[in-house]
């Protein structure tokens, strides 16, 4: 099987779909699920690899790309709905 | 792994090594383009760099970056002879050009046309002059050369959602290994660093670098609102939102991802070559037809650059090597992609992609031809600050 999901960084709390995921898909990478689908995460987007605190770090590329908004559990679809950027909280 | 990673190319008088020996007709000045392309017509094997400016700018800043294109354009290291042709009357005209170019170390032939008799007369005078040329640079031979004599830059153009998840993941991990072998890396798009500087000047070698990083990002960010004013937030589209991404700051860092993961040594402006080894910034835009002029104006040899959506656009005499960040893209323009990193989403791992470009590279700096250097796809303009006057 191909993968379904890609993850660029191994630091990562998230995985990046490489195709339209619908809820119940696995999320496999390189021969591993790292999650299975709790909602429909479109091509390109993020799904969470491990359960992400409310307030926590969402980390792609290594590095943090926003604070999550609530607690998103493993296998959630992460966009703008359950994180905000956290550039301004920054110093 | 490559089996074979040594390289070659043209050392030149002033140290550098060009992996090309190219014949370059330039004019000093738009008026005077259709001299070039006569010329151009004329000799096949030129390469000709017609452009759009060296008049009607005088601001300082316009006048610096006016001057230190074309003269790095003459004095690139790809470029083995040169033919400027000029007008007279133009602000960069060839009387003001030529001491400021200083000894070259290379053929060089300057004809004006006010002075030539008009643009036949010129034409006719620059066409003997290449032939000639030509014919010198034919006894030339490539030389064994070291990845440290290399600046290679790295650019993404017409980007897409996958953009920053295959192409530039691929791309900086070729630009890690060139770091790794010795090689300078060097990429700009200062407006695409912005929600990002932070990450960038945590990786600077030192705290003057780490300012420099974000001084360069809060100029960009301050000259986007005042010119764009509300338009500023399509920095991130809703575009961008649907393709999945949520911030400026993951935006940014997938395009950032392109330069690899090395410390980060300097910052230059626009078109300065970069005085230490490894990861270099440039100041200098997102628009990539002016971002790949200031980097062969800093002496670039050759260019990685990925594509979402699909651009051909090659740069005169400096081999650009496209990547693609998705197969429909690659199978749509096959003949403009040199390499497919949508390949990634078919399984192929990161490590070996990284290799084939690698590979490819390697092929490419010994002299085999870009799809962009087939096709004749050169692209030749550069940043400007104020309006004409």
């Amino acid at each position: 099987m191909a993968d379904s999901v890609l993850v660029i960084h191994e630091n990562d709390n998230v995985a990046v779909a490489l195709r339209d995921l619908e809820a119940g898909e696995e999320a496999l990478f390189r021969g591993k699920i790292l999650a299975t689908a709790l909602e429909r995460v479109p091509a390109g987007h993020k799904i969470a690899i491990c359960e992400i605190e409310r307030g926590g770090e969402i980390i792609k590329y290594g590095e943090p790309v926003g604070i999550s908004t609530a607690v998103i559990p493993r296998g959630a679809w992460v966009h703008t709905h359950n994180l905000e950027s956290g550039r301004w909280k920054r110093t | 792994m490559e089996k074979d990673v040594s390289i070659s190319g043209y050392r030149r008088k002033d140290g550098r090594v060009g992996i090309r020996n190219h014949l370059l007709v330039i004019p000093t000045v738009a008026c005077v383009n259709g001299v070039v392309n006569r010329v151009g017509r004329a000799v096949p094997e030129a390469v000709c760099a017609p452009h759009g400016h060296g008049c009607g700018r005088g601001g300082e800043r316009d006048l610096v970056i006016l001057f230190r294109a074309l003269s790095g354009m003459i004095r690139h290291p790809n470029v083995g002879a040169a033919v400027v042709i000029g007008l007279g009357c133009e602000v960069s005209n060839t009387k003001t050009l030529l001491p400021m170019l200083g000894d070259i170390g290379k053929p060089l032939a300057v004809l004006n046309v006010q002075e030539e008799g008009g643009s036949l007369k010129t034409a006719d005078k620059a066409i003997g002059a290449a032939r000639e040329f030509l014919e010198e640079l034919a006894a030339a031979r490539r030389e064994p050369a070291d990845w440290n004599d290399l600046l290679v830059s790295v650019e993404c153009g017409g980007s897409d959602a996958m953009s920053g998840i295959t192409a530039n993941v691929a791309v900086g991990a070729v630009a890690d290994l060139l770091v790794d072998r010795g090689a300078t890396v060097m990429f700009g798009e200062n407006t695409e660093m912005i929600g990002a500087a932070h990450v960038l000047a945590r990786r600077a070698v030192n705290d003057e670098v780490a300012r420099k990083i974000t001084e360069m990002t809060d100029r960009a960010e301050t000259l986007t609102r005042t010119v764009m004013g509300d338009m500023a937030g399509l920095v991130i589209s809703p575009g961008n939102m649907d393709g999945g991404m949520s911030t400026i700051a993951e935006k940014s860092l997938g395009c950032i991802v392109k330069g690899g993961t090395r410390p980060v040594m300097d910052v230059v402006d626009y078109g300065e070559a970069p005085k230490v080894r490894g990861l270099v910034l440039q100041d200098g835009p997102g628009y990539d037809a002016d971002s790949m002029a200031g980097f062969a104006a800093a002496g670039s040899q050759l260019m990685l650059f990925t594509t979402g959506r699909g651009t051909p656009a090659g740069f005169p005499a400096v081999p650009v090597i496209k990547v693609a960040s998705n197969s429909a893209l690659y199978r749509a323009m096959e003949d403009d992609m040199d390499i497919n990193a949508g390949n990634m989403v078919e399984g192929v791992p990161l490590e070996v992609l990284r290799d084939d470009m690698a590979a490819y590279m390697t092929e490419i700096i010994n002299g085999k031809r870009t799809r962009a250097e087939e096709n004749g796809m050169d692209v030749f303009t550069f940043m400007t600050v104020n309006p004409p006057f």
